[in-house]
């Protein structure tokens, strides 16, 4: 594939060399190539570059008048703020904590129940099955907080009125309690996110060719040897490359898990806040600015050091599948 | 015994399958039964799946304040049909002259967009850039552009798709018919590519329809919210129903006014569009998870 390319592109460069001689690139020719693109490609500037380039407002004292670029010099001093509070520990320790709790839980439940999906072989019921189980994806957060609210609420919740009366125990106040929600918002996560998550594995075993298993079984395999030794190892190359590409991304949160479904409780802040709700709060309801911008640009630069060192390793084991 | 065994496992996989997709369904159908319910049961008694008593009270009350929830319901729409034309025109515009071998700076082009998905400045820059340059706070255009028009990550998935399905002789044959580079795009890439287009579309309708972020950073004003952004303020402001005075218009008072029913019945408004659709789009669904999977 890759030497292929080489031919190829060494067979356009030589096909080129005479126009090159003429004029060095022809963008006549290719104007209107280049009209088609415009629109991307300012999208991306507006919406991309110069929010990056504004990242310089974590240095400044923001004023709004003298804007992004126009504010005063500030040095550090955002960043000492942040710091010194427990803030930044509490932030950063939810994030990783959560996001590690999600990829773990998300690797075992996804391969499970892509495992299990295979397994089913009458038509009806696997579409069925599938259906349902994608159902809790396409819903917003906004609304999948009022389902969780539905059965949290403390006067009139599902929980607190019939299910924790059955068993004899007495009502919680879900949502000034911070204890329960390290368990409440993995099992949220996990709810929503398993329908998209084990489509790919389930892609990757229907694939698997059928002969491996009937040589396992003429050999008199089980089910469960053939599961660990035919299919989890054909798995392990995307779990492998799943997994690091998660840790990329463990810098950042789902916005709406940890605001949304919390009901942005400030009770809940000890156990629901990561930095991405930080940096939301800091920059609309507190009106402060100067730490959110700090924590925004922190949240930034380790990000992009986590994506490229991660793309990096992936580029080690799978060309194909990195980013760059 | 091995047939046994297998049946076994088939039978333990249609029970854990079967438990985890009615965990997925109930919840939804707890919402369901809560908007039908009487206030007043669900005060003494909570939600619950046998109600004592059923009222249509929370749906009549919606039918009532039918102007607030038809436009953000129309907005809802609006943004959801304008958005996804958009962000498909321009997705599909910047990803087939990437996709072209012969394009000057080709590598140049895609690192600048590849780019946009390893590094990002952000909310708090993207928020001075878009309401301090822009002036976008408080227009339909907050809740058109911020993030959701375009994403590197679509353009590269088309632009793969692109350079793989469409055979260059097309092209050059185009060429030589004396086809412009727009016609040929036109005319030939898109026709081409309506499976690509079909999927990508229906992922971005559904990031357009459930979107709340950006009119929960972006606006104010109240009359531009969409069906999200009312679901949420009414999440957010539990007070909401009762303190606004158009309860009144709809023959109710603010003392007795169905808060919770209206809220679920207001949820599952917004919840039906999907549910309805849903089954016959599933296929494109499944086939985008399945090809964003792998880089998401």
């Amino acid at each position: 594939m890759g030497d292929m390319s080489v031919i190829k592109n060494a067979a356009i460069k030589a096909n080129q060399k005479p126009v090159n001689l003429k004029s060095r690139v022809d963008y006549k020719r290719y104007l209107p190539l280049f009209l088609l693109m415009a629109p991307g490609l300012i999208y991306f500037f507006i919406n991309n570059y110069l929010p990056m380039f504004g990242l310089v407002i974590a240095f400044k004292n923001v004023n709004f008048q003298k804007g992004i670029f126009g504010s005063d010099w500030v040095g550090f001093e955002n960043f000492k703020y942040l710091f010194a509070t427990s803030d930044a520990f509490i932030i950063t320790r939810n994030t990783i904590l959560y996001n590690v709790a999600f990829i773990i839980i998300g690797i075992i439940v996804q391969v499970a129940f892509a495992i299990l999906l295979n397994e089913i072989k009458n038509k009806f019921f696997l579409r069925m099955y599938q259906s349902l189980i994608i159902l809790p994806s396409l819903i917003s957060m906004v609304i999948i907080a009022y389902l969780v609210y539905a059965g949290l609420s403390v006067d009139t919740g599902l929980i607190n009125n019939t299910i924790l009366p059955a068993f004899g125990l007495e009502p919680v106040s879900w949502y000034s309690e911070p204890k329960y929600w390290p368990f409440i918002i993995p099992l949220v996560q996990v709810w929503k996110t398993l329908g998209f998550g084990c489509i790919i594995y389930l892609a990757t075993i229907v694939g698997i060719s059928p002969e491996y298993y009937e040589a396992a079984r003429l050999d008199g395999a089980t089910k469960w040897q053939q599961i660990r030794t035919i299919t989890l190892p054909f798995l392990r190359p995307v779990i492998i490359m799943l997994t690091i590409l998660a840790i990329g991304k463990i810098f950042y949160s789902d916005f709406g898990l940890f605001y949304q479904v919390p009901m942005d409780s400030g009770q809940l802040y000890d156990t629901t806040n990561t930095i991405d709700t930080y940096v939301y709060r800091g920059l609309m309801q507190m009106g402060d600015i100067g730490m959110s911008s700090a924590a925004g640009f922190y949240q930034s630069m380790v990000g992009f050091v986590l994506v490229l060192v991660s793309n990096f390793i992936v580029s080690k084991v799978d060309k194909e599948s990195a980013l760059f | 015994m091995k047939i046994a065994e297998d049946r076994g496992i088939r039978a333990a996989s249609h029970i854990i399958l079967g438990l985890f997709s009615i965990a997925c369904v109930l919840p939804f159908v707890l919402l369901i039964i809560a908007s039908f319910t009487d206030e007043l049961v669900i005060g003494t008694n909570g939600y619950s799946f046998f109600p004592e008593k059923f009222s249509l009270t929370a749906y009549m009350y919606l039918w009532a304040k039918g102007a607030e929830i038809g436009r953000a319901y129309f907005i809802s729409v609006f943004i959801t049909v304008v958005g996804t034309l958009s962000s498909l025109a321009i997705s599909a515009m910047l990803s087939y002259p990437l996709s072209r071998r012969d394009l000057p700076h080709r590598k140049i082009l895609n690192f600048y967009v590849v780019f946009t998905m390893l590094f990002n400045g952000g909310l708090v820059p993207t928020y001075l850039v878009y309401t301090q340059y822009f002036h976008i706070k408080n227009t339909i255009w907050a809740l058109l552009i911020p993030t959701l028009l375009l994403n590197g990550f679509t353009v590269m998935l088309m632009r793969t798709f692109f350079s793989t399905n469409i055979p260059s002789a097309l092209l050059e044959s185009a060429k030589i018919d004396g086809a412009g580079e727009i016609k040929t795009f036109m005319m030939i890439v898109i026709p081409m590519s309506l499976p690509i287009l079909a999927t990508i579309g229906l992922l971005s309708a559904l990031m357009y329809w459930n979107d709340w972020f950006n009119g929960l950073i972006y606006l104010t004003d109240q009359k531009l919210y969409s069906l999200q952004n009312v679901l949420n303020r009414i999440m957010i402001d539990i007070q909401f129903l009762q303190t606004t005075n158009t309860g009144n218009q709809s023959g109710l008072s603010t003392t007795n006014l169905p808060a919770e029913t209206v809220r679920m019945a207001m949820a599952a408004v917004g919840v039906v569009p999907i549910l309805c659709a849903y089954p016959f789009f599933q296929k494109y669904f499944v086939k985008g998870i399945a090809l964003g999977a792998v880089k998401g």
